[in-house]
């Protein structure tokens, strides 16, 4: 048990190192010259000389690239990412003051994702006739397929320009929070709806659920009480997928509802090629993906009994 | 594994076997199949010969016909200088489509070449290169294109080189745990029994038996890369404003959707069906293969 964790928690922590080196090289090592990208690119041929040279001193470009990478790893260490070429602040407070909104916007977004998801693999279930099932099977992907960004102008189009029920643009209150938070949860929700479709469809005939048949249970039943208790566990594996999509999403979804968050700071940031606060964003998600997979894989066995024995037995290490 | 690898086999024999004209019959069966390999080969004719489809140009505009709403004459309408947008999406698809494809064979290339080596060499140097598949996984992929288009430069090559980047580790993940699969094959064994050497036995078993699921990946693959070529190119990475691009062509509408809707919600709604349509063939591809 203890290997298991030592194990898991290690590959959470080699996960965010190897993030921060490969933005490291992306962002510091392979552009020619890293000063061009600390300027605007309109602007770069237009810089003195002297000022490139103070800059590259005050960035450390100047030094050895293993030395440079060892004072950036060094200081990361204790949190500090550097400061913003566009704001001077420092990154992590910037990243911090736009989070709390893009957390909302996601976990909003994550939970409708959810009850979408489970009222299609329930549906797909308990349809009868075939077509109906066919028909609700394939929403999941038709949410995958349609664009965020066309969802988002649709969404725009019909329920503030046409209907005027919601606010356009902006982040004011609960109203504002209601289209981007739909045109987010649509394609989060499909890679979920499939999962579960498919585990619903196991699990409906696997052998506990015949002898609830045999005892005389009703097909509502059977399904509230056996299979959705089972089959809603397997969605936890694709928790990292999920999250995902929801950084993915937000990027768009932002942009197009023009709120504030962590999607449009890392457009913002990346247009505006302000290095050190792509590399915190980078590195800030790839932490938020291993603690999400780390939490999921030390509660999975908890939850399912199944897998609790075989790790006692240590056959899952 | 084994089962499916089995059931797959049989298929196609049966599959051959089967006249033609039955496969027909078949086809008519799944009309929203058959709609979707039309809407396919149509929008492959439009990156093909885009001038066989429209008759006004990409960039001819006419400022007397500025935001004409879709009619007869102009399907999708005009934008505000006057260009057709119908002719813009056609002439578009061959941008959006050659990136797509891109990236597709970057990403399929790379990531089988790279699973196919971590799973047959097995031991340190497979737990060496999922470790490094394990960083690539777990940076969004959107966010990974995005970082590698800001270092690389704005244009639609590099969006499909981003683009295939950022996919090269599923593809990958995929060929190792089909390798794996097959390595242990009593064929396999059997080869090695007879005095192939490694190589030999890599290049005429493994390889052939790890690919099919890695092509339906590639096939599955499509529609998410016209989509993460599209969204890219929506937020401003690819070709400059004058060329076509699908996700340009939305973005360009969007400043005028409050009292033009058609201007970015009808190219917006051409590529949704395009990966719609992929998506389907998609599955169908799947389906096939696990009777």
């Amino acid at each position: 048990m203890l290997r298991y964790l030592a194990l898991k928690i290690g590959r959470a922590l080699f996960v965010v190192w190897a993030a921060f080196s490969l933005t490291f090289v992306l962002l510091f090592v392979l552009p020619a010259d890293p000063v061009d990208l600390l300027f605007d690119p309109a602007e770069v041929n237009a810089v003195p000389p002297e000022v490139r040279e103070q800059v590259a001193a005050g960035y450390g470009f100047d030094r050895p690239v293993i030395l440079q990478y060892l004072t950036r790893l060094g200081h990361a260490l204790t949190g500090d990412f550097g400061t913003s070429v566009q704001s001077g602040r420092p990154v992590v407070p910037t990243i911090l003051d736009v989070l709390p909104s893009t957390l909302l916007l996601a976990a909003g977004a994550l939970a409708l994702a959810l009850v979408i998801a489970f009222v299609i693999a329930l549906a797909a279930t308990s349809a009868r006739r075939a077509w109906v099932r066919d028909l609700v099977e394939a929403l999941p992907s038709g949410a995958v397929s349609v664009p965020v960004f066309l969802s988002g102008i649709l969404m725009l189009q019909i329920f503030s320009f046409r209907l005027g029920w919601f606010p356009a643009f902006g982040d004011r209150g609960a109203r504002s929070l209601v289209l981007p938070l739909i045109t987010l949860a649509i394609p989060v929700s499909g890679p979920i709806a499939q999962l579960l479709v498919r585990s619903f469809a196991t699990e409906f005939r696997s052998g506990y659920v015949t002898t609830s048949w045999a005892k005389g249970a009703t097909r509502g039943g059977i399904i509230v009480r056996d299979v959705f208790r089972n089959a809603g566990l397997p969605a936890l594996t694709i928790a990292g997928i999920t999250f995902g999509n929801l950084i993915a999403g937000s990027v768009i979804t932002e942009t197009v509802f023009a709120r504030q968050g962590v999607g449009r700071m890392t457009q913002a940031a990346i247009n505006t090629l302000d290095v050190p606060l792509v590399q915190g964003t980078v590195v800030l998600v790839a932490a938020g993906f291993a603690l999400i997979n780390l939490i999921v894989d030390l509660i999975y066995p908890l939850l399912d009994p199944r897998l609790r024995a075989a790790l006692a037995t240590g056959r899952a290490a | 594994m084994t089962v499916e690898l089995d059931a797959l086999a049989a298929g196609r024999r049966a599959g051959f076997a089967r006249p033609i004209a039955g496969r027909l019959g078949e086809l008519t069966r799944q009309p929203i199949l058959v709609a979707s390999w039309l809407v396919v080969l149509v929008v492959i004719g439009w990156a093909v010969a885009p001038g066989l489809f429209t008759s006004y140009g990409p960039y001819a505009g006419d400022a007397s016909a500025s935001f004409l709403p879709p009619s007869a004459e102009h399907w999708f309408g005009t934008d505000r200088l006057g260009r057709d947008l119908f002719a813009r999406s056609v002439y578009g698809a061959q941008t959006t489509l050659t990136a797509t494809l891109l990236a597709v064979l970057i990403a399929f290339g790379v990531g089988t070449l790279v699973g196919l080596i971590a799973g047959f060499a097995g031991g340190i140097v497979d737990t060496a290169v999922m470790r490094v598949i394990d960083v690539f996984l777990a940076i969004p992929s959107l966010l990974l294109a995005m970082v590698v288009v800001s270092v690389l430069g704005y244009s639609t090559q590099n969006i499909a080189l981003a683009v295939g980047i950022s996919s090269i580790a599923s593809f990958a993940r995929v060929m190792r745990a089909q390798v794996l699969a097959v390595v242990t094959q009593d064929y396999v064994k059997a080869a090695y029994g007879l005095g192939v050497g490694r190589l030999g036995v890599m290049l005429r078993h493994v390889v052939p038996n790890s690919l099919s699921s890695v092509i339906a990946l590639a096939a599955l693959e499509i529609g998410t890369a016209v989509l993460a070529v599209a969204s890219l190119g929506f937020l401003g990475y690819g070709a400059p404003p004058p060329q076509p691009e699908w996700g340009l062509l939305v973005a360009e509408g969007r400043d005028y959707v409050a009292v033009h809707p058609w201007a970015s919600i009808l190219p917006g709604a051409a590529l949704a069906v395009v990966v719609i349509a992929t998506h389907r063939i998609s599955t169908s591809y799947r389906k096939d293969h696990r009777r």
